[in-house]
């Protein structure tokens, strides 16, 4: 596409030992886009973004980010990363800190800037998602909800130019999904590019700008919510959201 | 996912204990039931055991020679001036072997083919230092080193027993400090370098500060064996307080000094030893008021 896509992707493989996890991506996301991936558990979205944030090394393929290419060899991955925010799973919060301190650490460390400056923009953040009156807490002393909220803080005072968020709700309580379902929104509308692999696919159907459904390590099929929900071509799509409509989950 | 760490370093306790110690003794009727039992069987325990000794035999010449009171009071004064050498050597050797030890665990947990001549180095390390007796560590240098006679080169004992004891515990407490960092979970490096920090920033920030925490019971555990252990420096002639005992015992053939001596040792063993239970307890008490948050 364009040279001026925030993200694009062509031809990534990845395998794990013998267990080929992506074979063969092609993915371009544009400015401001909301991309959502969805399909079984093991079709290889979490480790689609891993690669894209340079975590797992890719095997071959390209990934380019706002025009330079970061798979090729000696890339300076820290610099890479600090314009790449990721949300895991399981949140991954530093127990041993309070919460400024976890937001604070990744900017004074990374983009070295001073403590006051950092804690300044931290608390505006914090605040930004309804956590003012955590700021001093620690992660323990948090609900799941709360820490997933922290979690995207923590990655968005790093300024990133694109965020990943890897399935951030589905190790939370029902009730809690909600509001870290909004914050998301949030970014959304505030023109945030994200790619997001999620299986709340009401929600992707609410914000993504383009639905890629991934089978067995490739993009079986991608299109608008509209399109991908509504009717999708592939017989693995449509057997997927049956199994997804079936289980009261779309 | 701290759970998860600690699992894998097989730290965590997962039902509620009361201390051992104290085994099964409750609250309320019952509790107070289960005191009486343990003080019973406490003193019938301490009466057998004392009239079996106090009527051994030998007992007569023993409490002539172990259990001298006016010895004791004589000797006891000297012995505690030179246990201070067993605290000097015993604190400047903690400080190193906090240092060096941390170094050894780090090199061991360097990653990639590159560093591999480091890691094997430290595993070599720890396996020689930890299959060589402490005593015979202290004998070759001690005896060793200065007989070199290279300028320079020091030639007190004390400084040597001191290197012995800090070459030996390293490859220990590393050990330690390994199974601390072992037990943090990968996702803790992973949110860190996914923020941009550098893999010693990660280290130095995030690994080390949960991995350290969490080993401080065996570390204070294996402070104790070092406590103990300064003894030995006292075979290179340095006049510590077992080789006080033993002047004093040569000297007067009783060996009451030498329990002057022990009681000294216990008198510094015995509360860091309740100290680290304590620590231990503790630990398990916050570990499971997370649990249950979570």
């Amino acid at each position: 596409m364009s040279s001026t896509a925030a993200l694009e992707i062509e031809g990534l493989r990845k395998s794990f030992g013998k267990n080929l996890v992506l074979d063969g991506i092609d993915l371009s996301v544009g400015e401001h886009e909301v991309t959502c991936l969805i399909g079984a558990s093991g079709s290889g979205k979490s480790t689609l973004l891993r690669c894209v944030n340079l975590l797992e090394p890719v095997d071959a393929g390209r990934i380019v980010v706002a025009g330079e290419e970061i798979t090729r060899r000696g890339v300076d991955v820290n610099r890479v990363r600090r314009r790449i925010g990721i949300v895991f799973q399981a949140f991954n919060l530093f127990p041993h800190m309070s919460v400024l301190e976890n937001v604070t650490l990744a900017p004074r460390l990374a983009l070295r800037k001073g403590r006051g400056e950092t804690e300044e923009q931290a608390r505006a953040l914090l605040g930004r998602f309804g956590l003012s009156d955590k700021v001093e807490a620690y992660p323990d002393h948090l609900s799941g909800g709360q820490q997933q909220r922290v979690a995207i803080v923590r990655a968005l005072a790093m300024q990133p130019r694109l965020m990943l968020l890897d399935e951030v709700t589905s190790a939370l309580d029902p009730e809690l999904v909600a509001e870290v379902l909004d914050v998301i929104g949030e970014l959304a509308a505030g023109g945030m590019t994200m790619v997001i692999a999620t299986h709340e696919m009401g929600f992707a159907r609410d914000i993504a700008t383009r639905v890629c459904f991934l089978d067995d390590g490739v993009i079986l099929e991608q299109g608008s919510p509209e399109q991908m929900f509504g009717s999708p071509r592939e017989p693995r799509t449509q057997q997927f959201l049956q199994r997804i409509v079936s289980a009261h989950r779309l | 996912m701290a759970s998860e760490g600690d699992r894998r370093a097989g730290l965590e306790v997962d039902e509620p204990r009361r201390s051992r110690i104290l085994g099964a003794l409750g609250s309320g009727v019952e509790g107070r039931r289960g005191v009486a039992i343990a003080l019973l069987s406490t003193v019938v325990f301490l009466v057998v055991v004392g009239v079996a000794i106090t009527h051994s035999p030998g007992w007569h010449e023993i409490r002539r020679t172990f259990f001298d009171w006016s010895e004791f009071k004589s000797s006891f004064p000297e012995i505690a001036r030179a246990f201070l050498l067993n605290c000097k050597i015993f604190s400047i050797s903690e400080c190193f072997i906090l240092a060096f030890a941390l170094l050894l665990a780090v090199l061991r947990s360097l990653p990639g083919p590159v560093f591999f001549p480091l890691r094997a180095l430290a595993v070599v390390y720890a396996d020689f230092f930890r299959g060589v007796p402490t005593i015979l560590v202290i004998a070759l240098l001690g005896f060793g080193a200065p007989a070199l006679q290279v300028s320079g080169v020091p030639t007190s004992t004390t400084f040597w027993g001191i290197v012995s004891l800090v070459l030996v515990y390293s490859a220990y407490v590393s050990e330690v400090y390994r199974a601390g960092i072992d037990s943090v979970h990968p996702s803790q490096e992973a949110a860190a370098r996914s923020l941009g920090l550098t893999r010693g920033q990660t280290l130095r920030k995030v690994i080390l500060p949960q991995a350290v925490r969490r080993v401080i019971p065996p570390l204070l555990n294996d402070f104790i064996g070092l406590q103990k252990d300064t003894a030995l420096v006292g075979t290179l002639g340095a006049i510590e307080a077992f080789q006080q005992a033993s002047i004093d015992s040569a000297a007067t053939f009783h060996y009451t000094p030498y329990l002057a001596a022990a009681v000294l040792f216990v008198a510094i063993t015995i509360p860091l030893a309740r100290f680290t239970d304590w620590l231990i307890a503790r630990d398990r008490r916050r570990r499971q008021a997370q649990g249950m948050h979570a």
